[in-house]
């Protein structure tokens, strides 16, 4: 499956866009300790603005990201979405409340609660009617993501975003599923070549070992947010060389990408 | 689309387990309904609960995927064949080949709800028999599945609320057609649990006696579980008469995170993406099962987008009144109710439904009757605005 990436979004700790992750993985500047930046959603109406979630704040930003950079309409494009984990916080919250002897849940906490909420607030805020997909597969939850957003590029024949990303859980749930904090990355995906390209990805499945990084704050970012499995793959496309690298999916079956020009 | 082969379904709802349970109860235009006595759950609704579920037994090997959303995926998976017929795939094809895409909305997450209940009184902690991954996120279901099979390669879960089990046949489709993969694990399961029993009823969503899909006086869903699953395979394995996946179409409403589009606009775009897909015109279409989820809002909303692209010709009925709103689970038990009005013949009701609404000009069936379909449409929106249609249809 192939094809052309027109424009990246990334957010991830001491990362809060792509300009300055970029920078990091071509080795240009260090990578500072931070937690992750996660910008009011200035495309929400301020009372939804006001209330909106970190993992929603996260969805959003890393869309419109890849979408300004690409000079791309979101309300013209379809998305998938993948997600290895919905809110945590709101989570938290049912799960405890419904624990306990007042069971009345807060109707928003419900809807807030469903593993496409912020694909949903997406189509709200966006106005995009087009297909949305929303995709979970754990830590595996980039891959499969990745092979839905090609497979309709080819299929379909039009542009895709891909918005992966992830978000905490608070104790006691943080024991039993501990991401450190909200990261992600958004690919915009085209069928066709444009003087928007960045780079062409090609995949295909492997059972080699996916690449790691020699740093160790680089490799325990990759390993500790299923989002940024794609790290070493935005690393090859952030040098701008030819290359191929293998990514992290589903053990035994990995994804090797070849970033060509 | 190219069109696919259904080469084995199966249906485990509160009608029964498997086909036979599933086609009498509807030919009788029976309900599996029944007032809620699930867990502590204290609300006064109606709901369609799988009998026998907590008796499952998982294989030692994958105990810590226990949990009932899992028990019901075994349940489900062992039941017509099914379970064969995957294993007979893997030979055939091998264990990258065959793909699992799966649907639900909460998968395991009473789990969840109870281990709350079990906190330690002084630290908080969850208690350690505990298992996150494996029963509460929302890919434990596929990766369960996965490793049921002892299979090697693709596998998602997609949880788009109450369209995720149709979306699947969509996301499968798109791989088998570039040729990633040669067969395809599609399905959906959804287990009762106080998130969505609780959830909904503080949408004030739930109805207080059985729903009746399109009725005048309809006045909200109940809820069910399920486990449905079919096996999608290129179609030049297909015989007359075996049922085939024609056409898939999926759209957003961008409207509003749990109300449809008034207009239905959405569910107008499914439905016509699904028609392009299959190449087909509106005349073609000889049942539709609806969405039909029994709220005022939701009925009214898919009424209008399917009178204003079919009229009032096509018969269509929901059959959520029968199973309940199976949730993630419903566009995989309805695409398998499809299947079997295709197979045997006949034109599902509407079990609980007494009056048609008489404000939605659809022709709609209350009854159930013998006739000779040839191609169907299925219909599953869901919350945040995702919609999608699924067209079935019989080999020459």
């Amino acid at each position: 499956m192939k094809a052309w990436l027109d424009g990246i979004g990334l957010i991830a700790p001491g990362l809060p866009d792509w300009a300055t992750t970029a920078a990091v993985l071509r080795g240009a500047t260090a990578l500072t300790a931070a937690p992750s930046v996660l910008p009011a959603p200035a495309i929400l109406p301020p009372a939804e603005r006001r209330r909106a979630s970190r993992v929603v704040k996260l969805a959003l930003a890393l869309g419109l990201e890849a979408c300004a950079q690409a000079g791309a309409d979101p309300a013209t494009l379809a998305t998938v979405f993948s997600a290895s984990g919905a809110d945590g916080h709101n989570c938290h919250a049912l799960c405890e409340q419904l624990a306990g002897d007042d069971r009345q849940i807060s109707p928003t906490r419900f809807h807030n609660s469903v593993h496409n909420a912020a694909a949903g607030y997406w189509g709200i805020a966006t106005g995009a009617t087009a297909p949305c997909q929303v995709i979970c597969a754990f830590d595996a939850s980039f891959g499969a993501g990745l092979l839905d957003a090609l497979a309709q590029v080819a299929v379909d024949g039009q542009p895709v975003l891909l918005i992966a990303y992830d978000s905490e859980y608070p104790a006691p749930l943080h024991a039993k599923r501990d991401t450190p904090d909200c990261a992600g990355v958004a690919l915009l995906l085209s069928p066709e070549k444009s003087e928007r390209s960045l780079a062409s990805l090609t995949v295909d499945a492997t059972q080699e070992a996916a690449a790691r990084f020699a740093d160790p704050a680089l490799e325990a970012l990759r390993t500790a947010i299923p989002a940024l499995r794609a790290l070493p793959l935005l690393q090859a496309i952030a040098t701008g060389r030819p290359d191929r690298v293998v990514v992290d999916y589903l053990p035994p079956m990995q994804l090797a990408v070849t970033v060509g020009a | 689309m190219t069109p696919l082969l259904l080469s084995s379904f199966t249906a485990t709802t509160c009608l029964g387990r498997g086909l036979t349970a599933t086609r009498t109860a509807l030919r009788e235009q029976r309900s599996g309904l029944a007032p809620c006595a699930f867990e502590t759950v204290d609300l006064p609704t109606w709901i369609g609960e799988v009998a026998a579920v907590d008796d499952q037994q998982l294989p030692a090997s994958l105990a810590r995927y226990d949990c009932r959303n899992n028990r019901l995926s075994q349940l489900g998976l062992e039941t017509d064949g099914f379970a064969d017929a995957v294993r007979a795939a893997v030979e055939r094809y091998g264990r990258q080949r065959v793909g699992v895409f799966l649907g639900t909305s909460t998968a395991g997450i009473l789990q969840t709800e109870l281990a709350y209940r079990r906190r330690d009184p002084a630290s908080g902690a969850l208690p350690d028999d505990f298992i996150y991954r494996t029963t509460h996120n929302s890919f434990s279901l596929a990766e369960f599945a996965r490793d049921y099979f002892g299979l090697e390669g693709m596998a998602m879960a997609i949880s788009t609320a109450c369209s995720s089990s149709a979306k699947v046949f969509a996301a499968a489709a798109r791989q088998l057609a570039l040729g990633t993969i040669d067969a395809a694990l599609v399905g959906g399961v959804d287990s009762l649990c106080l998130t969505t029993l609780y959830g909904f009823a503080s949408l004030q969503l739930t109805s207080s006696e059985p729903c009746r899909p399109y009725d005048a006086a309809r006045n909200g869903i109940s809820i069910g579980e399920g486990a449905a699953f079919a096996l999608l395979e290129r179609v030049d394995r297909a015989r007359a008469g075996d049922v085939l996946l024609l056409g898939a179409g999926e759209s957003s409403d961008a409207y509003h995170m749990s109300s449809p589009h008034p207009e239905g606009r959405g569910a107008r775009q499914a439905m016509e993406a699904a028609l392009r897909s299959a190449d087909l015109a509106v005349d073609a279409i000889d049942y539709i099962n609806l969405h039909g989820t029994s709220t005022p809002a939701n009925d009214a909303a898919e009424g209008k987008a399917v009178a204003a692209l079919f009229g009032d010709r096509v018969p269509c009925s929901s059959t959520k009144g029968a199973t309940g709103h199976t949730l993630g689970a419903a566009g995989a038990v309805e695409a398998v109710i499809c299947a079997l009005a295709l197979q045997d013949g006949f034109l599902p009701g509407s079990p609980g439904t007494r009056t048609v609404d008489p404000q939605i000009p659809l022709n709609y069936r209350v009854d159930r009757k013998d006739a000779a379909p040839r191609i169907a449409l299925s219909n599953s929106f869901g919350f945040g605005g995702s919609n999608c249609s699924l067209i079935f249809g019989v080999a020459p």
